[in-house]
């Protein structure tokens, strides 16, 4: 779960690190209130998305009194955050308003898995608040990578060692060493598989502090952290998304036009690929596991059924240790239980398939078909998806 | 002959009284596989089916000789049952519970490497491994396995079925089938494996299929592109079509910008020697022309 900015704030506080003082708002007039309550200007108004690159598309703002404030938060309420690609834009519901930091010096510091070497990797530069991707590829010697062992955990001694390497400012050297083990903590014991802070400021009065906060939280530690509750209503998922989550289905929803329903994460994605391969896109990603109950592909069903764009439904199905005429008959029971809103083309293959394919051919018709391997049916779904 | 496990493997379950361990445990052992235990602290003497449960993997291993190790068990048990695998004294420990939070097994992975280095853990979130006619651990359907001279190995679950499948029904068995399973700290990497199927004179060729996310592919690619007994190699990656940043199930399908494409990683394999195939269902055909039989 990726939290927003103020929730990775929120986050960071419990574990001790500062970050200034602020509140979220979701209306103009809400904005207008909270920088009242702030009190000082200038004032900072950040978009709260899910999504890198809000500063580089005017999610930022700083305003110096409250006109300001209700000009900029107006514009940015109505902004839609484009991702890298430019083609999913996430609009902006929330603002998150703080007093302005004075800044004397940017820095970058981020805590993650490093899955080649299989220990944790500390990153930090006295280059932050841009991109530090392009840091890294222009001038690597600007970051001070650091690999920590899980079970020897980061020392005071060695986060000092660090943040001299880092070459950060004298003075900030103090202050960053307890930012780092806090945000150390928020890594390992808050269970994040990302911590970043971009910028980690340092003020002219020699303070260190967050100014922003992108927190990636593990969701398999979920059952140890009944906190993270709260976070959990604000997170935007698309209504399908949502629907699929409540039916405890792994839905990912795309642009294309045949819908995609597969038994198990591989071979969903696989057949992604495939319809990508005939010339055909797929609508979404749908894993529905190793059951295939007809509860399951029922509920597979009714989500697909919910998107629009759908033309063509492919069903993939490898019978492992769910047999091939058990998957069948539950597809059979299924599909009394939903009207198809496009026409569906089923793939079994694997143990008992033969057994499966005669208990799915006595229902077929001109909206329900079969076809034998998995490139013939992704090619006659994207057929069937053409035709609309 | 096989890798890792044979029919000298003789295997406790750590979690065979629960109704997932029950179901697959006995369902491993109709198939043939030696399982000599089952472990519950809290029903030591009792039996699942006539298989004595005991105390400890310790127990296990003094008592009923086990040298293997199929954990499935919840994930918020997963980790502490693999240490006490290895501590207990097997050699080999496939985990196939899915969900382990992620600095749990960064940690048992650290903490194996260091305290237990010749212990083997496949998984967790993985498939298993099996070796027709003689070992199945986990979750891979057997009956559409046959005994023979290839090695798979596989993230994903479903794609190594299907590539024994697609094997089995042009005539060609294999030797061991691993699912190193799709979370980002394996305890089994594709290079542990090229390199036993490699030096394991029964296989003649290895299917290896990854998908997108990591670059354990890439590394794999690296590895076989210099092993001295380099063998042909049938490689799939999926996730070709994957948007960016979006997690596709498995907890290490993800890409974060440009690293970890499927693309990248097929260019790696094949710039390796490696035969990539455009989708599963041609992985059979693939792999029987690579062994010169088509």
């Amino acid at each position: 779960m990726d939290l927003l900015e103020y929730q990775g704030k929120q986050y960071f506080a419990r574990y001790g690190l500062p970050v200034s003082p602020g509140d979220v708002a979701d209306t103009v007039e809400r904005a207008v209130e909270v920088a009242r309550q702030i009190g000082a200007f200038p004032v900072v108004l950040k978009a709260q998305v899910q999504i890198g690159g809000r500063g580089k598309q005017g999610g930022i703002q700083i305003a110096n009194n409250l006109d300001e404030v209700r000009q900029h938060a107006e514009f940015i309420l109505n902004l839609i955050i484009k991702d890298r690609s430019g083609l999913i834009g996430y609009p902006v519901k929330r603002l998150w308003i703080e007093k302005a930091s004075d800044i004397k010096r940017e820095y970058y510091v981020s805590f993650t898995l490093d899955r080649s070497a299989k220990q944790y990797l500390g990153i930090l530069s006295a280059k932050g608040g841009v991109d530090i991707e392009q840091v890294a590829a222009v001038e690597p010697e600007a970051i001070a990578r650091l690999h920590i062992n899980p079970l020897d955990g980061l020392t005071r001694e060695v986060c000092t060692d660090w943040v001299k390497r880092a070459q950060l400012d004298e003075e900030a050297n103090e202050g960053a060493v307890e930012v780092l083990l806090r945000l150390y903590d928020v890594f390992t014991k808050g269970d994040c598989d990302l911590a970043e802070i971009n910028p980690l400021i340092l003020t002219p009065d020699g303070h260190v502090h967050a100014l922003d906060a992108k927190v990636t939280l593990d969701d398999a530690a979920e059952y140890r952290h009944p906190e993270w509750e709260a976070f959990k209503g604000v997170i935007e998922l698309d209504g399908r998304e949502k629907l699929a989550a409540e039916k405890g289905l792994q839905y990912i929803g795309l642009d294309g036009t045949v819908g995609i329903i597969a038994n198990g994460a591989g071979l969903a994605m696989s057949t992604l690929d495939t319809v990508k391969q005939v010339g055909g896109s797929a609508a979404n990603f749908l894993d529905i596991g190793g059951g295939a109950s007809a509860e399951t592909v029922t509920a597979a069903l009714e989500v697909i059924n919910t998107d629009p764009n759908v033309k063509a439904i492919l069903i993939n199905i490898f019978g492992g240790v769910t047999w091939g005429d058990k998957v069948a008959s539950g597809i059979v029971e299924a599909l009394g239980n939903v009207n198809l809103a496009a026409p569906l083309v089923i793939r079994i293959d694997g143990t008992r398939a033969a057994e499966g394919r005669a208990i799915l051919e006595k229902h077929l018709n001109e909206r329900v078909m079969m076809a034998r391997t998995m490139v013939e049916a992704a090619r006659k779904a994207v057929e069937l998806a053409a035709k609309g | 002959m096989s890798i890792w496990v044979d029919e000298n493997t003789k295997v406790v379950v750590q979690g065979l009284t629960g109704s997932q361990g029950r179901y697959y445990g006995l369902l491993n052992q109709s198939q043939g596989t030696k399982v000599v235990a089952g472990t519950n602290p809290r029903k030591a003497g009792e039996n699942v089916e006539g298989i004595p449960i005991y105390a400890t993997v310790r127990d296990a291993v003094e008592k009923a000789g086990a040298n293997a190790s199929f954990v499935i068990v919840p994930a918020q048990f997963a980790a502490d049952a693999i240490v006490e695998a290895a501590e207990g004294g097997v050699g080999l420990i496939v985990c196939v519970t899915e969900h382990i939070p992620m600095h749990d097994e960064a940690r048992v992975h650290n903490l194996l490497k260091r305290d237990f280095p010749n212990v083997r853990l496949i998984g967790p979130n993985c498939s298993g491994i099996l070796s027709p006619g003689k070992c199945n651990i986990g979750f891979t359907p057997a009956q559409v396995s046959k005994p023979g001279s290839v090695g798979i190995v596989s993230r994903s679950g479903t794609l190594a079925y299907q590539s024994v499948f697609e094997l089995t029904e042009i005539g060609i068995g294999q030797t061991t089938c691993v699912g190193i399973g799709g979370d980002p700290v394996p305890g089994t990497s594709f290079i542990d494996c090229l390199d036993a199927f490699f030096n394991d004179p029964e296989t003649e060729g290895v299917i290896l299929i990854g998908e997108i996310g990591g670059s354990a592919e890439e590394e794999a690619a690296e590895f076989m592109a210099s092993h001295p007994k380099k063998k042909p190699v049938v490689a799939y990656i999926a996730g070709v079509t994957a948007p960016p940043g979006k997690k596709m199930g498995h907890a290490g399908a993800i890409v974060s910008g440009n690293k970890g494409t499927a693309q990248g990683k097929m260019k790696a394999l094949e710039a390796a020697g490696a035969i990539v195939a455009p989708n599963p269902t041609e992985l059979g055909t693939l792999m029987k022309k690579a062994l010169g039989r088509g």
